[in-house]
Formats: structure tokens, sequence, C-alpha cells
């Protein structure tokens, strides 16, 4: 699974160019057979996002405390997790400075 | 022949390809798709007796109603003779009741009616995608095992045998002809139509050569999703989307191929040939089906037909690129994702497009290899000209692999 994490709230309204080289990035693992869930985009603005704690204490969004936060995940259907840091390099989020968590997904049998 | 007998043999065989599935739904309504084979004897013996009566003497007025009045007339006493086989041999008369009253004047939405159910019928998907097709053509199109293994390029007991398992299917389903209901509609509707994509890629991206079977393919599965859009219930925004792309595709089918019969890409093909009316017909069904907000791969397709129809748009590529996109995670297929890098050749240019056809690593397909090679023609000769080898020896196309081969010994005689 590929974890999506942004440091900059304005940076998650795409412009029409990096809506275009998201979606070649993502079709180019499809065209490649290897994507296993488009995932989701996950909304990070205050009412779309609340972190529930201990004691029932709920909080606006995970943002207060940390300074990245999560923007979305898409699953990918590879060999080896180093394949699939392969396919991570080539998405355009580090030109925002954003980063990507690769992190191999339990199979059950 | 006398040009009379044969004006009478065109006039049957027309009538054959037209009349074959409302005369099929009929009788099959009447005896079920148990006895489809008795259905089949009928229709073969009316016009079995329409080609003696109308070479002899004249043609009626109305050929149809001629040919259906037979067939009614070979269907009851089919029906007498065997209600009185099926008495004598259980042996149990029963002279109070009279002879059973077999209708067969149904109304034309009647008909309407059988023609859609037949079709759903034959539109198994626990077929083999060809079994589907095959039995289409034979039970909706009225296509002989011959003409099939024609238009497949197969033998015809590779044929027989596809169509021999998909019959008993067939027989034994438990459909009814008569009024589908809703729920078989919407358990088989994505079924029925991708057998008729199925059936009109058969004829537009065909094995054989031979332009007449090309162009009646194409026109059968037209004519098929036609009906689909007559009822207000199959008539969704999908069957508008694969009927618009049907008539994209159908309007460059003069201009695809040259007078040798080999295949043209869009910027060689003689756009004068293409039949406007039938672009037309597309743009009407593709702005009917994008009235929905669900978006289909017949949609997509229909998209990326729509532009290939326009020669001058500036973004035409890159619209025909994010339609590949969306069509490859919609549905993956190798050739999907090979035209998807087609396009990105001609959007971020050939040096992009090989980096990520070779991603694709579609070592066994010959298309793979032919648009490596063209993608390498100019950047690297040696390469291009190893990617059209390993195309030759991968395809099974004849005229394929004389242009592939000209093409290396043009890339030889250059470099």
């Amino acid at each position: 699974m590929l974890i999506f994490r942004l440091k900059d709230l304005e940076d998650f309204k795409p412009t029409p160019e990096q809506i275009h080289e998201r979606l070649n990035w993502l079709a180019g693992i499809a065209a490649q057979n290897k994507l296993a869930d488009q995932g989701n985009s996950l909304l990070p603005f205050v009412g779309s996002a609340k972190t529930v704690r201990p004691d029932n204490i709920v909080t606006d969004g995970p943002y207060t405390e940390i300074k990245e936060f999560l923007v979305g995940y898409v699953v990918v259907r590879t060999e080896t997790i180093d394949e699939a840091v392969e396919i991570a390099k080539q998405n355009p989020i580090f030109k925002l400075g954003g980063n990507i968590e690769i992190r191999e997904v339990l199979k059950h049998h | 022949m006398s040009t009379k007998q044969l004006d009478s043999n065109r006039l049957l065989s027309d009538l054959y390809r037209q009349e074959h599935l409302k005369m099929i739904a009929v009788l099959c309504s009447c005896f079920g798709l148990k006895h489809i084979e008795v259905a089949e004897d009928i229709i073969g013996e009316t016009f079995l007796k329409a080609s003696e009566n109308w070479a002899t003497a004249s043609v009626p007025e109305i050929p149809a109603a001629w040919l259906y009045t037979v067939a009614k007339n070979k269907a009851k006493d089919y029906l007498k003779r065997n209600t009185i086989f099926e008495t004598i041999i259980a042996g149990d008369i029963k002279p109070e009741e009279g002879e059973p009253e077999w209708d067969f004047e149904l109304s034309s939405k009647q008909i309407e009616d059988s023609q859609l159910a037949m079709i759903f019928a034959v539109c198994d998907p626990s077929n083999s995608k060809e079994g589907q097709v095959c039995l289409a053509l034979q039970v909706l199109c009225g296509f002989s095992v011959e003409e099939i293994a024609n238009a497949f390029l197969s033998k015809v007991e590779t044929i027989k045998k596809r169509l021999l398992r998909a019959r008993s299917k067939l027989r034994e389903s438990h459909f009814q002809i008569q009024v589908l209901s809703e729920f078989d509609i919407k358990f088989r509707q994505d079924s029925v139509l991708k057998t008729l994509y199925l059936l009109f890629n058969e004829g537009y991206f065909s094995r054989t050569s031979n332009q007449l079977i090309r162009n009646e393919l194409c026109a059968e599965a037209i004519r098929l999703t036609l009906i689909l859009t007559e009822n207000l219930l199959t008539d969704t925004i999908e069957t508008k989307a694969l009927l618009a792309l049907m008539c994209y595709q159908s309007s460059r089918l003069e201009a695809r191929t040259n007078d040798r019969g080999e295949a043209l890409l869009f910027e060689e093909q003689d756009q004068n040939l293409w039949n406007k009316d039938l672009i037309e017909k597309g743009n009407y069904y593709l702005v009917q089906a994008f009235q929905g907000d669900q978006v289909s791969k017949y949609h997509l397709e229909a998209g990326i037909a729509y532009w290939h129809t326009n020669k001058t748009a500036k973004d035409k590529w890159q619209h025909i690129l994010n339609l590949y996109n969306q069509l490859v995670l919609t549905e993956y297929s190798p050739i999907t994702a090979l035209n998807r890098a087609f396009a990105i050749a001609k959007v971020y240019g050939y040096e992009k497009a090989i980096l990520e056809t070779e991603k694709l690593k579609l070592d066994d397909n010959d298309q793979y290899h032919k648009l490596l090679g063209y993608l390498y023609e100019t950047i690297e000769t040696d390469k291009a000209i190893d990617h059209y080898s390993t195309a030759v020896q991968l395809t099974k196309s004849k005229t394929a692999k004389q242009i592939l081969l000209k093409k290396i010994a043009e890339l030889i005689a250059k470099s």
C-alpha cells in the first residue's frame, strides 16, 4: 500500500496540470496490470477529518499534532517491495514536498 | 441461372438475414428453447419452399408475409403430428379435449418482446466469449456454420464444437421467450452488451480480410443493438454509448484498409471515405449516452472514437490519452495499455512513450514489439529492427508479417 502525505493544505487542491500528472501515473500502474485498488483521496479539511481518543475526546483533524497529514492511498500488486518503491518514485507528489510511505499488506490465507 | 432466379435468390438471402431472428423468436416463444431445432427446421423448410416457388412462379407481393404464413402452417402441422404421435405412444387419448390452439398471431409488440428475449437467452455469460459470438451469429443472425468459420478463419469442425456446447446450454436454460423480467434484464444486460461488442469487434478487427464479411458482422451487431434501444428497459445509457461506438467505428470501415486489404493507421486513411452520416449518428447517441452520471467502458471507447473523427482539434491527443487512462483504470487489457502508450507518444513524445511501453513487459505480444519498433524507428534503428523482427516471429497474420518485413527492409536500407 502506498500512503500519501502532504505538508501544506493548499496543495490538496490540485491544478488541472497536477490532475493530469496524477492520472497518468495511476493509469501507468494499471497499464502494467499492477494496480490492485485505486484507493481513495482523504479530505484533510475541517469538518472532513476527526480524531477520536480515549475517554470520548474528539478533535478536529489530525493536523494539530503533526506537521504532515494523510491525503490518500492506493494499493499496488508487485513481486517485491522494491518494485513498489520504484512505482512510488514516479509519483508527482514529491514536487509538492509530500512523501509516500510504502507498506506491505498482510495477506489472509 | 436466369436473372429471375438470381434476383429471387438475392431477395431470399436478404430476407433470411432480416427475418431470421423474428421467425426463430416467434417459433421459440411457442415451442420453448428446448425445441429450438424444430424451429430451425421449420425456418429452413420455409425458405426451401420459397426458393422453389419463387424461382418458377412469381415472387409474392409481400414476401415476408408469405414466409410467415408458410412457417405458421408448418408449425401447426408439426404440433398436430407431434400431439398425435405423443398420444399414441403415451396411449392416453383424451377425446374430450379438442385440438390445442396455438397462437401464432402475435402482435408487433409481442414479436419485439420475443426478439429481445431471444437476444438475452443467447448471450449467456457462462459460455466462452467465442461460444457466445458463434451462437449469436447462428441463432440471432442466421449465419451458417460455414459462414461463421469463414468469418473466424477457423475450421468448420472447430465452430461446430463450440456451437454444440453453447447450444446445449441454451436448450437447457430457464429462459422463456416472452416478455423479459426486470430481473433477467438486470442480470444479463452486461453480458448482452458484451456479446454485441465482441460481435462488432469480430467484424471490425476481423481476422479475415474479406471486406464483405466484415461489413456484415458490423451491420448485424448494430442491428441487434438497435433492437435494445427500442425497449425502454434495455435502452440504457450504456446501450447508447455502445451504439455510438459502433457508429463511429463503422464510419471508417471503408477507409481503414487499402485496396490490398491491409489495415491503415488513422493518419494514413483517406478521410473523404469516412461516412459522415454514421459520424452524425455516433454524435447523436454519444450525447444521449452522457445524460446520466454513469460512465462505462463503452462511453470511454466511444469518446476515443469521437476524438479520432476529429481531424484538427488542438488537444485531441491529450483528450484521447485521458480517456485511455480512464479506460485502463476501468478494465485492464494489453491492447488498451498499448494504445495508451501510443497516445503518450503523441502527447509527450516518443522517448517518454518508450519508457512507458517497456514497463508493460508484454514480451509475447506481437503488437507490443510492433509499437516499440515504431517508436524506436527515428531514435535507434537497430532496436527498431530487433523489435519488428520479434513481431514477425510472433504474429499469426500473413498480411501483418508482410507489412513488418517491408518495414524492416526499409530500415535496413536507410541505416
